[in-house]
């Protein structure tokens, strides 16, 4: 195998006892600074560390991260923990063993080779001298740079504990798993923060004179505070703070508007705002095309998307004089700590967050807003935690959202049917309004104070990252001219930030439908379209192996019946993933089965990666066929299950996945992958059944109605 | 309104609380009798992650005041089994991996109890029609029916 580079954060974070030591009960300790954000990546990189030390998993404790003593890994996304802590880790313990396997050669006086190492233990033939890591491993070792080549050549062996199980399921099985919400601190007490649902407004300052009053005589309540626009209840109990709540509401305090597009204008919308246009990809044609026949046009799009957790925001903070210790789910502890620092006025290292698991997470959620919320109203504890959790309206109304985007295309094809130019042009607001990346706290509570921080206008990643709106929008196929334009959108009457996937969702159906729609109208198969036209194998691959599972070719006479297929590589650097969707069209669209393959490269954990690789094509489903926020010039007004309704049992297909083990090749995420794929292939299988394109997420009822009607 | 005891059975295990009787079941099961496996997600009844067993049936612990639970029998996710005698749910959702970040799991676990109890063997129809209720952001659904299908085989 041919060693990968040496990955990025190992050469931020040479140090090998920056990744691995022992704790104090002899243990094996893994650091890592990614995150537990219900995709289980923890157990990932224990499964990976315990192999190349040749260790029970068990045996491995898996630090929870906090900026006090983990490596800055920076953000848990874009489906990168197991390509940048995973090869880390992976250095890291095959330097280890190799570094305590000399060592045990030397204090035993024996030559290296002959040293053997089974289940953590190091000896020698006859099982004389035995020693475990922990009688080997000082200070010094710890201290060395990881050198990488002791990480030896796989030679087609997967993953060695592939097949053990999650051990958190277990403990959340058996409800004794602990998450932020459950942390009891000494003297702890319960605070909310209420804020208008736009990002700015007036507060009605008659209406405040008389709620103040009303607040602080709530039986249980400690402290009202009112910074700008923030209002802040500290309370002894949590159940005192929803009277407050109601009090809240029924006060109106807040004045202002923020005014957005009405749904049916939402491309429109996007791209009469300012923009800033940059050209992803420029690529002549190296020889004329023979004779360009025709060209397809056409724009796909979707509305804003909700994040939609099933629980709920929530943090814990304590300040200690000008130390302040926070608790956090955040997908990046020393980005929050860095704009926490920033918000409060204070050196970083006074700032110490500490990880602790919340439920799901898809993006950037409001854990890092919650935190500060938490933190700033924790001044007015005399030093007490405060525990602050946002209730489900406040979790719909103030989260960031999915970007709202529109995809032209362009595709001109030649004489014999092939693609000979491209062009895709994406129009959206930026994909990321993260903390910890800018010079003014990007921290939804910081904009809103009596001195507000200014806001923060979502940006997209550089393209060599990933791109955000433009994530994918670069086509996968061998086509001679390619120009991709992505025109980001400068205004943001509402919060938006990083949804799982980004850009791939919208420019993968707009990519796919295209191919689709091309392929049908030239009276050629979709999937022998696409092959034809692709020269990656590993691509190839992913499609041969999708097209066998859901029996490609084969076709069912149901009346409504139809389906279709989508491919893509994340990223383009990352992850294959090919799905095919069969569906029936009833008075909706009726999903019967995703069947998706996809190649990860090395998969270490099969179970999990399939567990991400379905859940992410049915959050993509559900995205696809029916959601869209609904949002006022107050603000977003789907603020609950029933206004913004997602999958449930009676939607949720059956769902077949199948992986392509390479254990030769660098392991790849799985948590994005599946998103755009699946949303092409619900549109292409619509098209099938229907013979009518859908173009604008979600497909709902009545946007076949329309469609069928010709609207 | 003023503090008032109310007796009610716990996990089989006879309690009482004196607490306003507006107080939702989830807010004392967490905050009064500190038992955290059941979940907030909605306060609204709409999402299932709070679901515990009343008097035999599946119910949002969320939106259900504790003077409705006086003299009744709640079982909660503790209440369900243990490591050593564990539920057949509990071992399928183990063995089914059925969960991601685990949030709507306690909800799941105890309305799928609640429907195993009137119905030991219940079609795969049924299953899914009982957990309509209770959402998941994760994806997780399928498995989730496997697990149960599993626990009543």
């Amino acid at each position: 195998m041919t060693l990968p580079p040496i990955p990025e954060h190992l050469r931020k974070h040479p140090r090998l006892g920056q990744w691995l030591d022992i704790g104090p009960d002899g243990r094996i300790r893994a650091h890592s600074g990614k995150v537990d954000i219900g995709q289980g990546i923890s157990h990932a990189l224990r499964l990976l560390v315990a192999e190349e030390l040749q260790l029970a998993p068990a045996e491995i404790h898996m630090v929870s991260p906090t900026t006090a003593a983990s490596p800055d890994e920076a953000v848990t996304s874009g489906s990168l923990s197991i390509q940048h802590s995973g090869a880390a880790l992976r250095y890291a313990a095959a330097h280890l063993r190799e570094a305590c396997r000399s060592r045990y050669a030397a204090t035993c006086k024996v030559p290296r080779e002959s040293v053997l190492l089974e289940n953590g233990t190091f000896f020698v033939e006859g099982g004389r001298c035995p020693a475990v890591y922990s009688g080997l491993v000082d200070t010094a070792m710890l201290d060395a740079e990881v050198e990488p080549r002791h990480l030896a050549p796989r030679d087609g062996r997967p993953s060695a504990f592939g097949a053990m199980g999650r051990t958190d399921i277990e403990s959340k099985v058996f409800g004794e798993f602990e998450y932020i919400h459950d942390l009891e601190l000494p003297g702890m007490c319960h605070g909310a923060v209420f804020r208008p649902r736009i990002l700015q407004a007036d507060v009605d300052e008659a209406a405040w004179a008389r709620l103040e009053p009303e607040l602080a005589a709530i039986e249980g309540v400690v402290e009202v505070v009112r910074d700008g626009m923030l209002v802040g209840v500290l309370a002894e109990a949590e159940h005192v703070l929803s009277q407050a709540g109601r009090k809240v509401e029924q006060a109106n305090l807040w004045r202002g508007t923020a005014p957005g597009p009405a749904p049916h204008r939402l491309a429109a919308w996007l791209k009469s705002q300012p923009l800033d246009t940059t050209v992803i990809l420029d690529r002549e044609a190296q020889a004329p095309h023979a004779g360009a026949t025709r060209v397809f046009r056409a724009e796909y799009g979707r509305a804003w998307l909700q994040h939609g957790s099933i629980g709920l925001c929530c943090a814990i903070a304590r300040w200690s004089g000008a130390q302040l210790h926070v608790w956090s789910h955040t997908q990046g502890i020393f980005n929050l700590r860095r704009d926490l620092a920033l918000a409060f006025g204070l050196p970083a290292d006074a700032v110490t967050v500490r990880h602790a698991e919340g439920a799901g997470c898809y993006g950037h959620n409001g854990a890092d807003d919650v935190a500060f919320d938490a933190a700033w109203i924790a001044r007015r504890a005399n030093g007490r935690p405060v525990r602050l959790q946002w209730t489900r309206q406040q979790e719909m109304a103030n989260s960031p959202m999915g970007c709202a985007m529109a995809v032209g295309i362009e595709a001109t094809v030649d004489a014999a049917g092939r693609v000979v130019a491209w062009k895709q042009e994406v129009w959206s607001q930026g994909h990321g309004t993260r903390p910890g990346r800018g010079d003014a706290p990007a921290l939804l509570g910081a904009w809103q104070t009596a001195q507000p921080a200014p806001v923060t206008i979502a940006v997209n990643q550089p393209p060599a990252t990933g791109g955000g709106s433009d994530r994918n929008a670069v086509p996968p196929y061998a086509i001679a001219r390619v120009q991709v334009l992505n025109h980001r959108v400068l205004a943001m009457p509402q919060r938006v930030s990083a949804l799982r996937s980004l850009g791939a969702h919208v420019n993968v159906l707009a990519a796919e439908s295209t191919m689709d729609e091309i392929a049908r109208s030239l009276g050629r198969d979709p999937l022998e379209y696409r092959l034809a036209q692709l020269q990656d194998e590993r691509a190839r691959d992913v499609l041969h192996r999708v097209a066998r599972l859901a029996g490609w070719g084969t076709h069912g006479d149901e009346e409504g019946f139809g389906r279709g297929i989508g491919y893509a590589r994340y990223k383009n650097t990352g992850a294959w993933c090919a799905v095919v969707a069969d569906l029936v069209i009833e008075e909706e669209v009726r999903l019967r089965k995703l069947s998706i393959a996809a190649d990860l490269g090395l998969v270490v954990h099969p179970d999990g990666a399939r567990n991400q690789i379905e859940g992410g094509a049915i959050q993509a489903a559900s995205w696809t066929l029916r959601e869209a926020a609904d949002i006022g010039p107050q603000g977003i007004r789907s603020d609950d299950w029933e206004s913004y309704p997602v999958f449930s049992f009676a939607d949720v297909p059956e769902v077949e996945v199948s992986l392509i083990d390479r254990p030769d090749m660098p392991s790849l995420g799985a948590g994005e992958c599946s998103a755009g794929p699946t949303a092409a292939a619900i549109a292409n299988a619509i098209h099938d059944a229907l013979g009518v394109r859908l173009r604008f997420m979600p497909f709902t009822a009545d946007a076949l109605m329309a469609a069928a009607q010709g609207d | 309104m003023a503090a008032a005891p109310i007796q009610f059975t716990l996990n089989r295990q006879a309690t009482s609380v004196e607490v306003d009787p507006d107080r939702t079941l989830l807010d004392v099961l967490r905050n009064v009798l500190g038992l955290k496996a059941t979940r907030l997600g909605c306060g609204l009844g709409q999402c299932g992650a709070c679901t515990v067993i009343l008097d035999d049936h599946a119910v949002s612990s969320c939106d259900t005041p504790m003077w409705s639970v006086a003299g009744k029998s709640v079982i909660t996710l503790e209440g369900l089994g243990t490591r050593e005698a564990p539920h057949p749910l509990q071992t399928a959702f183990i063995e089914e991996q059925a969960l991601q970040c685990g949030w709507c799991t306690s909800g799941m676990l105890m309305r799928a109890a609640a429907l195993l109890q009137r119905d030991p063997r219940p079609p795969e129809a049924d299953i899914k029609a009982a957990l309509e209720g209770n959402l998941c952001r994760c994806g997780v659904h399928n498995r989730v029916v496997r697990a149960v299908r599993k626990a009543c085989a």
